[in-house]
């Protein structure tokens, strides 16, 4: 059942909505697990538009499998997917920023206290992000180290390439992940992709995750998709390459991300001017590479990619 | 009058983004004033193009103290300026979200770095500053609370308020936030301009930061005592939110007083014209922040008033 979460109006005939639809089983009891599905918060991420309709098709087709709630919330900051950017467009502001948002604050502060309100209850929360179009990014799930123990057995069932489970950042605290966590909602962060591109392969490998963990917490009666066992980042260390120069980089492992060598070559920044290679780039290890610069166009101190380095 | 770069991002095809630090006096570091930090800070690149003029001239004729220095930094963001965007334009980057910094890291947070290891130290720090909601406000000193935070060093600025306000997690990565927590008494200066230029306040933001000096003893100047401002918490003002979207016609200004149940604003239809929504004042006392854009959301903040009290 689609609802509305929280609306404003506009100045000109026009609300903005917030909607989320609602499924639990026939004869539900009231004692059903519930898992919240949030997506959209940046405008420019896309992945979980095609994650979210497959989830919906998937309860829609077999609705005889749920055994438990799911709370389907598309997008939080509908102008900014309308427009493709990540804030919202009128204040260029970051709606990850605001949580657990103010019902007697700003517009934004407000529609994230609303949504606050309307998930707790739920045993798990799944906050699906893309990257920007800046990055790309291999399937992960991102963690803050202050819930790493409640999160952790889910993040390594969720199908992710990658877990990486980072230091607390006081920034971090405005996050929806890190108000929900402190309220009591478990809530998993995942990346993938590139802003305002779609990557089926990701999202198709992220449903599957979903689904696991829904049987897992009760909520979906069905077989187990085989699910891939991520490298933790816990196991090893993170190393960050940057620019030295401005120029453009040309990626030499194409669209591939995953397992590199140690000195395989990663790309190189050029000067189209001069026609000569400024910087090349080589893997630091033996890892994976789960983060690869997109956008060609870079200045000195850019991050081109993330290299996790197996110890 | 010493002008030196103190860091410059190279350019693909633009010239360089050059931060440009005008240095007044010698010996110990008294002051630094920090202009714009956002590409449409104009008031604020304005007011101290004013102050490094007068500052010159004062130098010329010896009424910097002695063994005092000064140091003002009209803009970081010359690239957002030039293409009128508020953010550092390559990736939307707010900069003022980046402080301390990091050298090994995007430009923002280079820019942070560089920044801050040429404002630290200064006993004082003065950041002209702007809100991101369209809106004017009352000239006022503003400061947060992080132990280390002064009202009564506030009130030698001579405007009629200080503000001091809890930080927020999204605060600790500003630069006023980092100097404090860096030994620098640190206080933002808002006037009611931002992406325009208005002369008279503009004029007392220059008369404001000149008799602080003065008071600090570290220019010689006359000018008129100013005000002994109220100090007022954050929390304190009572926000005015509209209650339906439209266009929007304000009644009162900056500084006006207000009394119980005055209609402070209405809301007119944008395709009728009717008066759709009268917003009546909750309370007696003086307006603080009132919304500027010709229209307005439901739910927005358009007024924030200093409850009880009187001109």
């Amino acid at each position: 059942m689609v609802s509305e979460v929280v609306s404003v109006k506009m100045p000109v005939k026009e609300k903005i909505n917030i909607s989320k639809n609602h499924f639990e089983p026939d004869n539900a009891t009231g004692r059903e697990a519930r898992i919240s599905l949030v997506t959209g918060i940046h405008g420019d991420e896309l992945d979980g538009q095609f994650v979210m309709y497959e989830v919906v098709r998937r309860i829609n087709e077999h609705p005889e499998r749920l055994t438990g709630i799911v709370d389907v919330y598309p997008c939080i900051n509908p102008l900014g997917m309308d427009m493709g950017t990540r804030g919202i467009p009128m204040f260029d502001l970051d709606m990850n920023r605001v949580f657990p948002g103010d019902n007697n604050g700003a517009m934004a502060e407000y529609v994230a206290a609303e949504l606050v309100n309307d998930i707790i209850g739920s045993d798990l929360c799944i906050d699906i992000h893309s990257s920007n179009v800046y990055i790309k990014e291999a399937l992960q799930v991102r963690l803050n180290e202050d819930c790493a123990d409640k999160l952790l057995p889910y993040a390594r069932i969720m199908n992710a390439d990658f877990v990486w489970v980072y230091s607390s950042i006081t920034v971090r605290e405005a996050t929806l992940a890190y108000s929900l966590n402190k309220l009591g909602v478990p809530t998993l962060v995942t990346e993938m992709g590139v802003g305002l591109r779609i990557n089926y392969a990701y999202c198709r490998q992220l449903i599957d995750g979903i689904f696991n963990i829904m049987i897992e917490l009760g909520i979906w009666q069905d077989e187990r998709p085989q699910v891939k066992e991520p490298i933790m980042s816990t196991e090893g260390q993170v190393d960050f390459l940057h620019a030295e120069a401005a120029g453009i980089f040309i990626s030499a492992l194409g669209d591939r991300l995953g397992n590199i060598k140690s000195g395989e070559h990663i790309g190189d920044i050029i000067s189209p001017i001069e026609g000569k290679v400024l910087q090349r780039i080589e893997s630091p290890a033996d890892g994976i590479i789960f983060t690869l610069r997109e956008n060609p166009v870079v200045y000195k101190g850019t991050l081109l990619a993330r290299v996790y380095a197996v110890k | 009058m010493r002008r030196e770069v103190i860091f410059s991002v190279e350019g693909l095809y633009r010239e360089s983004n050059d931060i440009i630090g005008y240095t007044f006096g010698h010996g110990e570091k008294a002051a630094c004033i920090v202009g714009a930090m956002r590409g449409n800070e104009l008031q604020q690149l304005y007011i101290c193009s004013q102050l490094i003029k007068t500052l010159k001239n004062l130098e010329e004729h010896g009424a910097i103290s002695h063994n005092k220095e000064i140091m003002v930094v009209p803009t970081v963001n010359q690239y957002g300026v030039n293409v009128e965007k508020r953010f550092w334009p390559i990736d939307n980057v707010d900069i003022n979200r980046c402080f301390p910094g990091q050298t090994d890291a995007d430009a923002p947070k280079q820019i942070a770095k560089a920044l801050f290891d040429n404002v630290r130290g200064y006993s004082y720090g003065i950041q002209f500053a702007s809100f991101y909601m369209p809106g004017d406000f009352i000239p006022h000193v503003r400061m947060m609370e992080t132990g280390f935070q002064s009202p009564s060093l506030a009130n030698l600025f001579g405007l009629q308020y200080v503000v001091t306000r809890k930080p927020k997690p999204m605060d600790t990565v500003t630069l006023n936030y980092n100097w404090q927590m860096n030994g620098t008494n640190a206080f933002s200066i808002y006037t009611n301009a931002t992406d325009n230029v208005d002369e008279k306040s503009a004029r007392q933001a220059v008369s404001a930061v000149l008799r602080f000096l003065t008071r600090m003893g570290i220019v010689k100047y006359n000018n008129h005592s100013g005000y002994i401002a109220s100090v007022i918490e954050e929390h304190e003002l009572m926000p005015v939110k509209s209650d339906t979207a439209g266009f929007y016609r304000r009644l009162k200004e900056p500084g006006d007083p207000v009394y119980h149940g005055d209609v402070i604003a209405q809301v007119i239809d944008p395709y009728e014209g009717e008066v759709i929504s009268d917003i009546l004042s909750p309370t007696d006392g003086i307006i603080f922040f009132a919304h500027t854009a010709p229209m307005v959301m439901e739910n927005a903040v358009v007024y924030k008033i200093i409850r009880r009290m009187h001109e």
